[in-house]
């Protein structure tokens, strides 16, 4: 079967490796943020924030969106934008009912 | 020349047999879309009913079990890592590598589940899950929490039986040799498919595990 | 002009008809992965449908003007329901992307096929598994859904209809839409022929593309509250029920999330209909290209959030009262560009009124009057008033059909002569459109007088100050019929006793009209060099 050659150039295993040490430190670091009773009054924005970290890590590390080009990027963020705005419009009866 | 998908001056002559590596790519990340947004109707009627009942969600919360919860994040995060060696196995055809961390994958999928099941077991026999007696007589923010947590994970589950069935047709792929280091953009959709999965999860766990 | 050329006949290569692939018969077509079969089979499916569809609309209209003598009352819930469901899901929203844009779309921009031909056949397949699945929930044990078209939670929770097959069928629907606008997002980025820049893009590929994102973006919204309602019904997930915390208004929103949004699908690549045929029967350069690509991409970015001003009376809060209004307001100015920019093709052009225009012209008018409408109905205060009523019925049938119906039928005899490489009578196609367009606005103006003077939508028996103008209304819906019985009639009659078709009847200038009627088997001996855009446009 001939195929194009993918502009994704090849990634050695340690980096994979590397990232998944990450994502495993984050996972720990996010259950500490919750369970401690410190900083438990972030523990929404927290959680939130180290969980939208270990999914850039996963987009950029294991579904390599850096090498993607504009089209696949700018179309992501138009998914996101649309789920946003979705959800904020929605809220703008939820509130202020 | 550094082939990009978004080289739009080049443009490519269409012909028989379907589109390109990068249009393959392409079709792949607009299907991740519509699953985003699939599981943004769900992020939605959560967000919302958080919005009307901390108090019941901080409670319900502290209900599930933590220490299988982290375990099931470790396993896909795992898995995800095994998936992303499996295509650079196939890359530097090592065939035998690949199958390898494919059928980790596929493994860590299916442990994933049984925990699953296990947790649902759980709650099941203690009398909580939707329209059951015991959770009718709760409030109403315990009723919405926990119907959230069976349906959000259980369509989850669904999406991690879809992605181990999928990699398994790839195995075999793999194994016939149609899958190899000059044809691999199936693998490597089916890969972002589970990468995607696995993020869905990565938001699932705090807001069902974690946020107090 | 119905006459083939000698020569023209003479270059013609065998057409996609006679290239069967692996099957004979039925499966030569069910199995094909050729985008113009494709196109057909839901061409085929689509108009049958609709003619089902119109059946029960005049049904409806029947009883409407004698209440209990054709239907009872729960049979007329049952029938306006399948009514909708069939013109929305089974031919309105797949309508045009599906029949015409799998047929034309990869000729347009000079590919062989589109980007995942074998996903396009899954998607018919899909298409015609959720029409099965949707049919079955009338036919098998049971009553057919009552809930109206919309599902609305929590009656569609708790009515003993069947309305959990229905809102499957309409699931699997969604799936094919989905799939078939990934396939054109993507064939729309990557086949391109050589030269096709993005700005000499043909506008009837310019929307396709806009309706795929739609298409993309809001569809699994409405497969994720679907499957909510299932859920609903089997296991007793409350998520809109109030007696176990939900709340019926999210349903509403996340439905119309979806639904709205679905009203772009289906009349974005019916403008793009429309820009071709201006143009092309006008002899004169479209007016205004990039106004025509950046109101089409306006509409399907601000068109998505326009969703709450379906629920203006369902007791949303002032404040989304208030930016759902705004952003409606908003959303009327692409379109609004787009007919200035039709009409204005017309001026100094050498004007040909061949059906197709005349269906085109008539999509303007109708359009306009359901667009003016919008806003009337957009703002606060007069919705409050008239939600309830009929008005709410004739704008969006002026929408649906006379924009979108029009559109397919201007389509439909635009591409006739490509489609089959036949022509067909232009004098009764005249006569089939002068019938529809006056019953049309016989049967919808009086509802917007009637709703106007205050009849409750939904009603099975309305109150009697408002009988005469049904049975106008009534009348019209006659008139309307009989104009489609005389379209349908002359088109299939010219299928088989239609003289041929040359390459190019209209003069057209896109891609289409340069290959033979009915075009071969992989469109192009040679892929096409595009040197300039198909307007005179650069």
């Amino acid at each position: 079967m001939n195929e194009e050659r993918s502009y994704i150039p090849e990634t050695a295993y340690a980096s994979y490796a590397l990232a998944w040490a990450l994502l495993l430190a984050l996972l720990i670091l996010t259950i500490a943020v919750a369970k401690l009773s410190l900083l438990a009054a972030y523990s929404v924005i927290g959680s939130l924030f180290i969980a939208t970290i270990k999914a850039g890590l996963v987009l950029m590390y294991f579904m390599h969106l850096g090498h993607e080009g504009r089209v696949v990027k700018g179309m992501l963020l138009l998914a996101v934008a649309a789920l946003f705005f979705i959800i904020a419009l929605t809220f703008s009866d939820v509130w202020y009912r | 020349m550094a082939i990009n998908s978004d080289s739009e001056s080049v443009v490519r002559p269409a012909e028989k047999g379907g589109v390109d590596y990068a249009g393959k790519k392409i079709g792949m990340w607009l299907f991740l879309f519509t699953e985003l947004l699939f599981f943004g109707g769900m992020f939605l009627l959560y967000s919302v009913y958080r919005a009307q009942y901390p108090a019941e969600f901080h409670a319900g919360a502290q209900e599930e079990n933590l220490l299988l919860g982290s375990i099931n994040t470790t396993v896909l995060l795992t898995s995800s890592f095994t998936i992303a060696l499996a295509i650079a196995a196939i890359r530097r055809g090592d065939r035998a590598l690949s199958m390898y961390m494919q059928s980790l994958t596929i493994l860590f999928g299916i442990c994933f589940l049984i925990i699953k099941y296990f947790e649902w077991a759980a709650k099941i026999s203690m009398g909580i899950y939707p329209d059951s007696q015991l959770l009718l007589n709760m409030g109403k923010g315990d009723i919405l929490f926990f119907s959230l947590y069976f349906v959000m994970t259980g369509i989850h589950g669904i999406h991690v039986l879809i992605g181990a069935v999928a990699i398994s047709i790839m195995l075999v792929y793999t194994w016939r040799g149609s899958i190899n280091r000059n044809s691999f953009v199936r693998l490597e959709n089916t890969g972002l498919y589970w990468h995607f999965v696995d993020i869905v999860w990565i938001y699932l766990f705090p807001l069902f595990y974690l946020v107090t | 002009m119905t006459e083939a050329r000698a020569d023209d006949m003479a270059q013609q290569e065998p057409s996609f008809y006679h290239e069967h692939g692996r099957y004979r018969g039925v499966f030569a077509w069910l199995m094909s992965t050729d985008h113009k079969r494709i196109g057909l089979m839901y061409l085929g499916a689509l108009l049958s449908f609709f003619s089902v569809g119109v059946l029960l609309g005049v049904l409806i209209r029947l009883s409407l003007i004698a209440p209990g003598m054709v239907l009872n009352a729960q049979q007329y819930n049952e029938v306006f329901t399948v009514h909708g469901i069939i013109q929305i899901f089974l031919f309105i929203i797949p309508g045009i992307p599906v029949a015409f844009g799998n047929f034309f779309l990869p000729i347009m921009i000079g590919a062989r096929d589109v980007a995942f031909p074998r996903l396009n056949r899954l998607t018919l397949w899909l298409y015609l598994a959720g029409a099965a699945i949707v049919l079955l929930s009338l036919f098998i044990k049971g009553e057919p859904p009552d809930t109206g078209w919309t599902f609305y939670a929590p009656y569609s929770i708790q009515t003993k209809a069947n309305v959990s097959l229905a809102v499957l069928g309409v699931f699997v629907l969604g799936f094919s839409s989905i799939f078939t606008g990934l396939n054109f997002v993507t064939t729309i980025h990557r086949m391109r022929a050589p030269g096709m820049g993005w700005f000499r893009l043909p506008l009837f590929v310019w929307t396709l593309y806009a309706t795929g994102w739609v298409q993309i973006l809001a569809t699994p919204v409405l497969a994720i509250t679907l499957v909510f309602i299932i859920l609903g019904r089997i296991f007793g997930v409350g998520f809109f029920d109030p007696s176990k915390g939900g709340d019926p208004i999210l349903y509403e929103h996340l439905f119309w999330a979806y639904s709205h949004p679905a009203v772009y699908i289906m009349v974005l690549p019916a403008m793009g209909i429309i820009s071709e045929v201006m143009p092309t029967f006008a002899r004169h350069r479209i007016f205004g290209y990039k106004a025509i690509v950046y109101s089409a991409l306006g509409i399907a970015t601000v068109g998505y959030f326009v969703w709450g001003h379906h629920m203006f009376t369902s007791g949303m809060s002032d404040t989304a009262r208030i930016v759902f209004s705004f952003i409606t307001f908003l959303v009327a100015v692409p379109s609004g560009v787009k007919v200035f920019n039709w009409v204005a093709t017309l001026y100094k052009g050498s004007i040909q009124v061949d059906s197709p225009l005349l269906f085109a012209l008539s999509f303007i008018f109708l359009f306009s009057i359901g667009g003016l409408t919008g806003l009337i109905i957009g703002s606060l205060a007069p919705n409050l008033h008239v939600h309830g009523t009929y008005f709410i019925v004739a704008h969006f049938h002026y929408v649906m059909f006379g924009g979108v119906g029009f559109a397919i039928f201007a389509g439909l005899h635009y591409w006739f002569p490509k489609m089959f490489g036949r022509m067909f009578s232009e004098k009764v196609a005249k006569t089939g459109w002068a019938f529809l367009f006056v019953g049309f606005n016989v049967l919808y103006f009086s509802m917007f007088i009637l709703g106007y003077q205050g009849m409750p939508r939904r009603y099975f028996e309305p109150p009697p100050q408002y009988h005469g103008w049904s049975v106008v209304s009534t009348i019209g819906s006659w008139l309307l019929a009989v104009g489609i019985i005389i379209i349908f009639s002359n088109l299939i009659r010219s299928l088989f006793k239609g003289p041929k078709a040359s390459s190019n009847p209209w003069g057209g200038r896109t891609l289409e009209w340069s290959i033979s009627s009915p075009p071969p088997a992989e469109n192009f001996t040679e892929i096409p060099v595009i040197k300039e855009g198909f307007y005179g446009n650069k």
